[in-house]
């Protein structure tokens, strides 16, 4: 069982998720993309009226949001029946540069200092939980994918457009990262 | 075989966020090492999972490799012209995700893993998708 509870290296988890693209391709026909479920999920329940939520969610998106069931499966396999017990094999400079900003519990796969239900009472808990997805959902539409969509699938196949959107998040995420956290830590 | 059909999606979706899971993607500290650009991990788990993409959809368009019900493989262009989309939207998904730590797939993957407070994020990300859907026609695209 320790295979199981065992994290798993980059080189061998990297072309799992890249094989995500051509068998979804050739089972189904269908093109990688997370975020799109946000919008079926909008879809559902268009209370507004609003047209870009005006279509046949089930139909379009079915398949889409059986996938995400099946990730949060995964994630309870993989993080829960067989978690790994040890922390992160994080770089060390990553772990100073974090204690410096007030981070101090690097035990699980998340810090508990900002993304717990504790946290959630805490100005910085809520503005990671609650504006982060904010960003996370309203960014991801506006750019048309997310990580999955754009990094994975759109520059598999070339396209510019996505290359554009993967420099758009490395804007973003060196941003909060460098000057943004610093001020909400 | 409608069931089958759900199957496979189920078990595609079970392995991807399995491997989030298990190379530590879900992770906010190894976001923050990949901005941070302190480690391999993150950036080599990207550029594999690129590499891999490019190879095999490039073998799928030069073998024109049918899907399994025999229809042609198609996968839509996006329109590169509507950069300001790309470079502001995506900028706003970057902060997003260095903030949050998670990006979609991962959010729901940390749900099943038993950090049930992404429940919150991921209501949040919905409301964000809402109010793009409302703003949409006032936005630079």
């Amino acid at each position: 069982m320790d295979i199981l509870t065992q994290p798993m290296p980059w080189y061998i988890a990297g072309p799992i998720i890249g094989l995500t693209v051509p068998v979804l391709l050739i089972l189904g026909g269908k093109m990688f993309g997370v975020s799109v479920n946000l919008r079926h999920a909008c879809a559902s329940c268009n209370f507004g009226n609003v047209e870009f939520f005006n279509y046949d969610w089930k139909k379009a998106g079915w398949w889409n949001i059986i996938f995400l069931a099946g990730s949060v499966l995964g994630g309870f396999l993989g993080g829960y029946v067989f978690a790994n017990p040890e922390p992160i094999n994080l770089a060390a400079s990553t772990i100073t540069d974090l204690q410096a900003l007030g981070i101090n519990d690097f035990s699980g796969l998340v810090p508990a200092d900002l993304i717990s239900w504790e946290a959630l009472g805490t100005p910085a808990g809520l503005i990671v939980l609650v504006v982060g997805g904010f960003l996370v959902g309203f960014g991801a539409r506006y750019a048309g994918g997310c990580t999955s969509g754009h990094v994975i699938s759109g520059l598999s196949d070339l396209q510019l457009a996505s290359l554009m959107a993967v420099i758009g998040f490395f804007i973003g995420g060196l941003l909060m990262t460098y000057l943004i956290y610093p001020i909400i830590l | 075989m409608k069931i089958l059909e759900y199957l496979k999606y189920l078990l595609i979706g079970t392995v991807f966020g399995f491997v989030l899971v298990k190379s530590e993607v879900v992770s906010w500290f190894r976001i923050q090492e990949m901005f941070r650009f302190d480690g391999i991990h993150m950036h080599g788990i990207i550029g594999l999972a690129v590499v891999v993409g490019i190879i095999s959809v490039q073998i799928i368009k030069k073998n024109n490799i049918k899907d399994a019900k025999g229809n042609p493989i198609t996968i839509p262009p996006k329109d590169a012209s509507q950069w300001k989309r790309y470079i502001i939207g995506g900028s706003m998904f970057g902060l997003g995700w260095a903030l949050l730590g998670a990006c979609p797939g991962p959010m729901f993957a940390l749900l099943g893993s038993g950090i049930t407070v992404m429940i919150i994020p991921i209501l949040s990300a919905i409301a964000g998708t809402y109010v793009y859907g409302m703003l949409r026609n006032s936005l630079p695209h």
